[in-house]
C-alpha cells in the first residue's frame, strides 16, 4: 500500500489543486457474515474537492455502494471498518455514532437508489423537513424551517402548494427530488449520491443528473456519484473511479480515462457499453469473484483478456500515468518501472492460459 | 386540507355501505346455522314434558310452522328494529338480556384489553427492538404460552393461586356491597362511582383484575409477535436508513419513524382480537362466575333455548361488525395511505 500514499501526495502536490473535502485512504469495509468477513470494500485511496464530481463505476457488486455507506459510517452492526476517512480534518472512521450521527445531513449527504420507499409513508413532506431542519439546527424558527424547506424544494421544481402533502401523492421523480431537497436542505459539504436514477425513465434521469450536476456551481459540493451508467459519468462527472471486486482498479479524469482507457477492465467495460452506434453486443465472461474468500493478485486477472501468468499471484501496485491517472494493472507498472518484473518471477510475463469459461455457464 | 377530509368523508361513506352486505352474510349464517340443528327450538326446549297439541301451539306463537323463507324475513327485520327476539324458557326480551349483563361483559373485555395493551405493547416493543436479546427470547417464550393456554387453564390457575383472599376470585361484586349500588348504567363500575360508594368502586376493580388478566392474557401472545414482527420489519425499511443518513437521532429513528409505522397494522389486528376477546369472554364469565351476557349464553344453551342463542349471537356479530368498522376508521385517520 506504501506505492499507492506515495503516488496519492505525489498527484496531490503536482495538482496545486484545491485541499479536499474527503479524503479517503486504504479504507476497508469488511462485512461479518457467518462463513467469514465479505471484503466489499478493500483498500480503496481517492480524493474529493469541493466543487468536484466523482464518478464511481463498476458492475453490481463490486462494492461502489458499500464504499458509499462507509464513508458515511451507515453499515449494518458486525461490519467493520478500518483506514482513514478524513473529512476536513477528522477521521471517520472509529468516530462514535453520537458524533457521526450529527456529521450525517449537515456535512455528509446520502442520496439513495429507490427513491418511492425512502421517505416515511405516515410523515407529510414538511415533517420531513421539519425533522431535518429540527435536529441540526435547533434555534431555527418554524418560518424559518419553512422558508428553507420551501426553498430548496423549489430549486428540485417542487412548488410550494405541495409542501404538506404525503409521500404517496408524488410520483417516483418528484420524490428523488424531494429527497434530494431534503439531502440539500441542509446544505452538505460532501454528497454520495448512490445510482439516482436507477429506478427512473429516462427524461426523469436526465433532469436529476442537471440537477446533481448545477449542485457543484451553485453550492460548491464535492459529489460522489455511483452509478451504472457510463455515459452519465461522461456528462456529468469531472474524475471517474472505475472499481473491481472492492479495488478501485483506475480513476483519472474523466475525459482522459474514457479516451485513452488504461486498465483492461475500463477497457472491457467500456467496449461493454451500448450505444446508439453499437453494432455488436460485448460482455466480459465470467463474473467478479466471491468476495468472500481471500483473494491473491490481481482481482480481474480470471476474466483479463491480457492476463500474465503472474498476475494471479502477485498485486499489481498503482501508477501514475499521464494525465495524472491512476491505474493498477502489471502491463502500466511494468512499463513505468521494468525492474518491478522481478516480483512476477522468471515465467510470471507469460500470457496466462485462460481458463474456459463456458457460456452455457454463465446463462 | 379540504382534498384529504373530503378523501376521508368518501372513505367512510363507503365503508358504512359496505357493512350492509356483511351483516346481511352474517344474520344469514346465524339464521342458516340455528336451522341446521336438529329438531325445533320448541321441542329442544320443552320435547318431552308438553303433549304434541301443545307443542303445535307453542310452535305457531314462535312463528315456528311458518315457510322457513317467511321466517328468515321476520328474523331479519325483526334485527333491523333491533328485536332480537324472546327467550323461550323465561320469556325475557333478548334486548333486555342485553342491557342488563351486557354492561359486565362490556368492563371485562376493555379491563382485557387494557391488560392486553400495557402487557403487549412494552414487551413487543422492545423485543422487535431488540431482537435475538435475552429478553426477546423470554418475550418470545411468554407470547407462546399465554397464547397457547386455554382460558379456562389460565383462569383455574389463577383462581387457585388467589384463592387464598389475596383477590377477589368469583363475581363482579361483593354481594353485600352492591346493595348500596344503584342500578343505572347497568354497568356496576361506573354505577358505583356515580353513587360516589369508592369502597364498591374498589371492590369491583379487585374483582376485574383476575378475568381481566385471565382473558387479557388470551390474546396477548398474538399481540406481541405482532408487535414485535412489524418492529423488526420497520426497522430494516427503506426510509428507516433514509432518516438515519439526514442524521436524525437515533431514538427518534426507533420511536418516530419506527414504532409508529409498526403499530398501523397492529390496529387492524387488535380490531379482529376483539372478536377473539368475545369468544373468550364467554369462558372467562363461566370459569369466574361473571354474571355478563356470555354467562347467559352458556346458560340458554345448557337449557336448549335456540331463540336466546340465535339472540345473543346475533347481537354478537353485530358488535363485530361495528368494532371492525371503526379500526377501518381509525387506520384511516392514521395512515393516509388508506383514504385513496
Amino acid at each position: 500500500m506504501a506505492t499507492t500514499t506515495a503516488a496519492a501526495e505525489a498527484a496531490d502536490a503536482a495538482g496545486g489543486e484545491r485541499e479536499p473535502v474527503l479524503s479517503v485512504r486504504d479504507l476497508r469495509v469488511w462485512y461479518g457474515t457467518e462463513r467469514g468477513p465479505v471484503r466489499a470494500v478493500d483498500g480503496v485511496t481517492f480524493d474529493v474537492r469541493p466543487g468536484e464530481t466523482l464518478g464511481l463505476v463498476g458492475e453490481s457488486g463490486c462494492g461502489k455502494s458499500t464504499l458509499g455507506r462507509g464513508v458515511l459510517g451507515l453499515t449494518p452492526t458486525g461490519t467493520a471498518l478500518s483506514g482513514v476517512v478524513d473529512f476536513k480534518g477528522t477521521n471517520l472512521v472509529g468516530l462514535p455514532p453520537k458524533r457521526l450521527q450529527k456529521l450525517r445531513g449537515p456535512d455528509l449527504g446520502l442520496i439513495f437508489q429507490e427513491p418511492m420507499t425512502r421517505l416515511n409513508p405516515l410523515m407529510k413532506i414538511s415533517e420531513h423537513f421539519e425533522e431535518a431542519l429540527r435536529t441540526h439546527e435547533r434555534k431555527l424558527s418554524k418560518t424559518a424551517i419553512r422558508e428553507r424547506a420551501l426553498e430548496a424544494l423549489r430549486g428540485m421544481g417542487i412548488p410550494p402548494s405541495r409542501y404538506n402533502s404525503y409521500p404517496h401523492e408524488f410520483s417516483g421523480g418528484m420524490r428523488q427530488r424531494i429527497m434530494i431537497a431534503l439531502a440539500l436542505v441542509l446544505r452538505p459539504a460532501f454528497v454520495v449520491a448512490d445510482e439516482p436514477t436507477t429506478a427512473l425513465d429516462v427524461l426523469v434521469e436526465a433532469q436529476i443528473i442537471k440537477i446533481l450536476a448545477d449542485l457543484r456551481k451553485n453550492f460548491d459540493t464535492a459529489l460522489v456519484l455511483i452509478t451504472h451508467n457510463l455515459g452519465i459519468v461522461a456528462e456529468a462527472c469531472d474524475r471517474v473511479a472505475v472499481m473491481y471486486a472492492g479495488h478501485i482498479v483506475e480513476q483519472g479524469d474523466a475525459r482522459e480515462v474514457f479516451a485513452n482507457p488504461q486498465h483492461p477492465y475500463t477497457k472491457e467495460l467500456l467496449r461493454s457499453t451500448i450505444s446508439l452506434s453499437t453494432t455488436g453486443l460485448h460482455y466480459i465472461p465470467g463474473s467478479p469473484p466471491d468476495l468472500g474468500r481471500p483473494l491473491e493478485g490481481c482481482r480481474f486477472a480470471a476474466r483479463c483478456p491480457v492476463a500474465m501468468r503472474g498476475c494471479e499471484e502477485h498485486e499489481p501496485p498503482e501508477v501514475v500515468l499521464a494525465g495524472g491517472v491512476r491505474s493498477a494493472c502489471w502491463h502500466q507498472a511494468l512499463e513505468a518501472d521494468p525492474s518491478l518484473g522481478e516480483e512476477l518471477g522468471k515465467d510470471g510475463r507469460e500470457p496466462l492460459a485462460v481458463k474456459e469459461i463456458s457460456v452455457a455457464d454463465e446463462a | 386540507m379540504s382534498k384529504q377530509s373530503g378523501g376521508l368523508g368518501r372513505y367512510i361513506v363507503q365503508r358504512l355501505l359496505l357493512a350492509v352486505p356483511m351483516v346481511l352474510i352474517l344474520l344469514t349464517l346465524v339464521f342458516v346455522l340455528m336451522r341446521v340443528a336438529p329438531g325445533d327450538p320448541v321441542s329442544a326446549a320443552a320435547g318431552g314434558k308438553l303433549s304434541a297439541a301443545q307443542l303445535a301451539e307453542k310452535r305457531h306463537i314462535a312463528g315456528l310452522d311458518k315457510p322457513l323463507l317467511e321466517q328468515y324475513w321476520n328474523y331479519i327485520s325483526n334485527v333491523a328494529h333491533l328485536d332480537f327476539g324472546t327467550t323461550f324458557v323465561d320469556h325475557r326480551k333478548v334486548t333486555d338480556l342485553i342491557v342488563d349483563n351486557g354492561g359486565a361483559t362490556l368492563s371485562l373485555t376493555i379491563g382485557a384489553l387494557i391488560v392486553a395493551i400495557l402487557i403487549g405493547l412494552p414487551i413487543g416493543l422492545f423485543s422487535g427492538r431488540f431482537r435475538d436479546s435475552a429478553f426477546d427470547v423470554g418475550a418470545r417464550v411468554f407470547s407462546i404460552t399465554t397464547y397457547a393456554a386455554p382460558v379456562f387453564v389460565t383462569g383455574l390457575l389463577a383462581q387457585l393461586v388467589f384463592s387464598g383472599g389475596s383477590l377477589p376470585v368469583s363475581d363482579q361484586a361483593d354481594q353485600l356491597m352492591s346493595l348500596n349500588v344503584d342500578t343505572t348504567t347497568h354497568i356496576y363500575i361506573v354505577d358505583a362511582m356515580i353513587a360516589g360508594n369508592w369502597d364498591a368502586v374498589n371492590d369491583a376493580l379487585l374483582h376485574l383484575v383476575l378475568p381481566s388478566v385471565t382473558l387479557g392474557l388470551l390474546i396477548v401472545g398474538v399481540f406481541i409477535r405482532m408487535i414485535r414482527v412489524n418492529v423488526i420489519q420497520t426497522l430494516q425499511g427503506d426510509y428507516i436508513e433514509a432518516a438515519r443518513a439526514r442524521g436524525i437521532k437515533e431514538s427518534a429513528v426507533v420511536t418516530k419513524h419506527a414504532f409508529r409505522n409498526a403499530l398501523v397494522p397492529v390496529i387492524t389486528v387488535l380490531g379482529l382480537q376483539v372478536a377473539m376477546l368475545l369468544g373468550g369472554a364467554v369462558l372467562t364469565e363461566k370459569t369466574f362466575n361473571w354474571p355478563g351476557i356470555g354467562l347467559m349464553l352458556i346458560q340458554y344453551i345448557n337449557q336448549r333455548d335456540y331463540v336466546a342463542v340465535q339472540g345473543i349471537v346475533t347481537v354478537f356479530a353485530l358488535v363485530v361488525v361495528f368494532i371492525s368498522m371503526l379500526i377501518d376508521f381509525v387506520n384511516a385517520l392514521i395512515d393516509p395511505r388508506v383514504r385513496y
